[in-house]
């Protein structure tokens, strides 16, 4: 059995004290707008990473706050060594620079308006030279277990997910919380039919109101939109070709990852940042790369992925390591498979044994191996939204 | 060899973990929290990762698995046979 209490990995020492497995120069753009500029900088300065998404303009209220919150915290995580934000034009611009320079990292800012992409591109390419010269002198320290962070979130789940893949990161949970791990999981609607087994899990009566607050919210969302009883959706046409029938079942086998002895420490909003150790449940989207995202601007280094029918998602700063207990998955898509767990539903591996390979797995992800989804390029960066822009 | 697995003692389903089960096969479960046995024959083709009943159901009745209902019964369904979406239901939404 693994031995956490003495563990330790590899990893970046931040400015700010948090420790990152990754150590990636990115290009962000703030805006659908500035995505050219910022792949030209990408392109320019090999070793770079651009980050392109479809949003940024007219948002307002709650959805820009979130917009704002998931770059800010996409640039401050600590798999990233330094920034370069390109927006259309200064304010929203400076706006996310000044999020970013509260870690101490490396960031600077470029607005296309007056300047256009050829300007923008060089002047941007130019600091991304410089930050990717500096983060290529940066050296890997070892660090205790308790500096890792990690998330988990499952996808194309199947029954297998339930009795396999989700027990294994359960079990990894179970063993990695005594140690003063921060750790999250999320997927508000997908609790559905179980939300009063993780109710009876929070730590105390006020995270409890919290999480049932998030919850019932999220239910009135999903009432307020539906035109059926979602089964076109939630399952989805993945779950229900791989044999799970309701979400009550799809929500009963979710939960498994949270294992069976972790709290629920706190709530956490989309994208924000948690103030301690534990386990926190993040009030988000069922939909991997959205859940994905926001695990990894709240700031978490790795994450494990468990799936059933083969979920290929990936993220740009974030590893996602994949875990799968289906047979039939593990062998026609062992290409996007981390840790192959269908030992168990053979009875040929114990869920302890399941839970300390997705560990080893874990260490040696932090310590620098790539995942499946990195080595394939997966680089999922999907922002949430909340409501149309104005 | 294990055909199918449930998850604990008293649910009325177990999941199919080998491809290629076919009706009339006998089938071998394991119950995977107490770690026992059970036998039943199976009545229809089921793919790998769907379920089948371990008792006879009648429309209205509460499927139960993981100790928890995870939906309503629309057609009735006999032991050993298929239970997916065209006999079971959610109760949510």
């Amino acid at each position: 059995m693994v031995n956490l209490s003495k563990s330790s990995f590899w990893g970046y020492k931040r400015e700010n004290g948090r420790v990152g497995v990754r150590n990636h120069v990115i290009i962000l753009p703030v805006d659908d707008l500035s995505n050219a500029a910022a792949q030209a900088v990408e392109n320019n300065i090999k070793g770079t990473l651009a980050l392109p998404h479809p949003y940024g303009r007219l948002q307002f209220g709650a959805d820009l706050e979130l917009h704002f919150r998931t770059l800010i915290g996409t640039g401050s995580n600590p798999n990233v060594a330094a920034v370069v934000v390109i927006g259309i034009e200064e304010q929203w611009t400076s706006r996310v620079v000044e999020g970013i320079k509260k870690t101490g990292k490396p960031v600077v800012g470029f607005g296309i308006e007056l300047h256009g992409d050829h300007d923008t591109i060089m002047r941007a390419s130019r600091a991304a030279r410089e930050f990717l010269q500096m983060a290529s002198e940066l050296r890997r320290e070892e660090r205790p277990l308790k500096d890792l962070w990690v998330s988990t979130k499952c996808g194309e789940s199947d029954t297998t997910s339930g009795c396999g893949a989700n027990p294994t990161v359960g079990n990894a949970f179970d063993k990695m919380y005594p140690h003063g791990v921060t750790m999250v999981f999320g997927e508000t609607t997908e609790l559905t039919g179980g939300e009063h087994l993780v109710a009876a899990r929070c730590a105390n009566d006020e995270v409890r109101k919290k999480f049932q607050f998030v919850f019932d919210r999220y239910q009135e969302v999903i009432n307020r939109h539906k035109t059926s009883d979602l089964t076109d959706s939630q399952p989805t046409k993945g779950n229900i070709a791989g044999g799970l029938t309701t979400i009550e079942e799809k929500a009963l086998g979710n939960i498994q990852k949270i294992g069976r002895q972790c709290k629920v420490d706190g709530v956490l909003d989309k994208a924000e940042t948690p103030t301690g150790p534990g386990l926190w449940f993040m009030d988000s989207s069922s939909a991997a790369a959205e859940m994905v995202t926001l695990c990894a601007a709240a700031g978490y280094a790795v994450h494990f992925f468990p799936t059933g029918q083969g979920n290929v998602i990936g993220n740009p700063i974030l590893p996602v390591i994949k875990l799968c207990a289906n047979p039939r998955t593990v062998r026609t898509m062992s290409e996007h498979i981390d840790v192959d767990v269908s030992g168990l539903l053979r009875k040929e591996m114990s869920p302890d044994q399941a839970g300390d390979k997705l560990l080893e797995c874990m260490f040696r992800t932090a310590n620098g191996r790539l995942t499946a989804a990195e080595a394939l390029g997966h680089r999922e960066f999907v922002l949430t939204r909340l409501y149309e822009s104005a | 060899m294990i055909h199918f697995v449930v998850h604990e003692e008293g649910d009325g389903v177990g999941v199919v973990v080998v491809e290629g089960i076919k009706a009339g096969q006998p089938l071998t479960g394991w119950i995977m929290e107490d770690d026992k046995d059970v036998a039943v024959t199976a009545k229809s083709d089921i793919p790998i990762g769907h379920k089948l009943a371990l008792k006879d159901y009648k429309v209205g009745d509460t499927v139960i698995k993981y100790g928890v209902d995870i939906g309503k019964v629309v057609k009735p369904i006999g032991k050993g046979e298929h239970l997916h979406v065209h006999n079971v239901k959610t109760k949510r939404w």
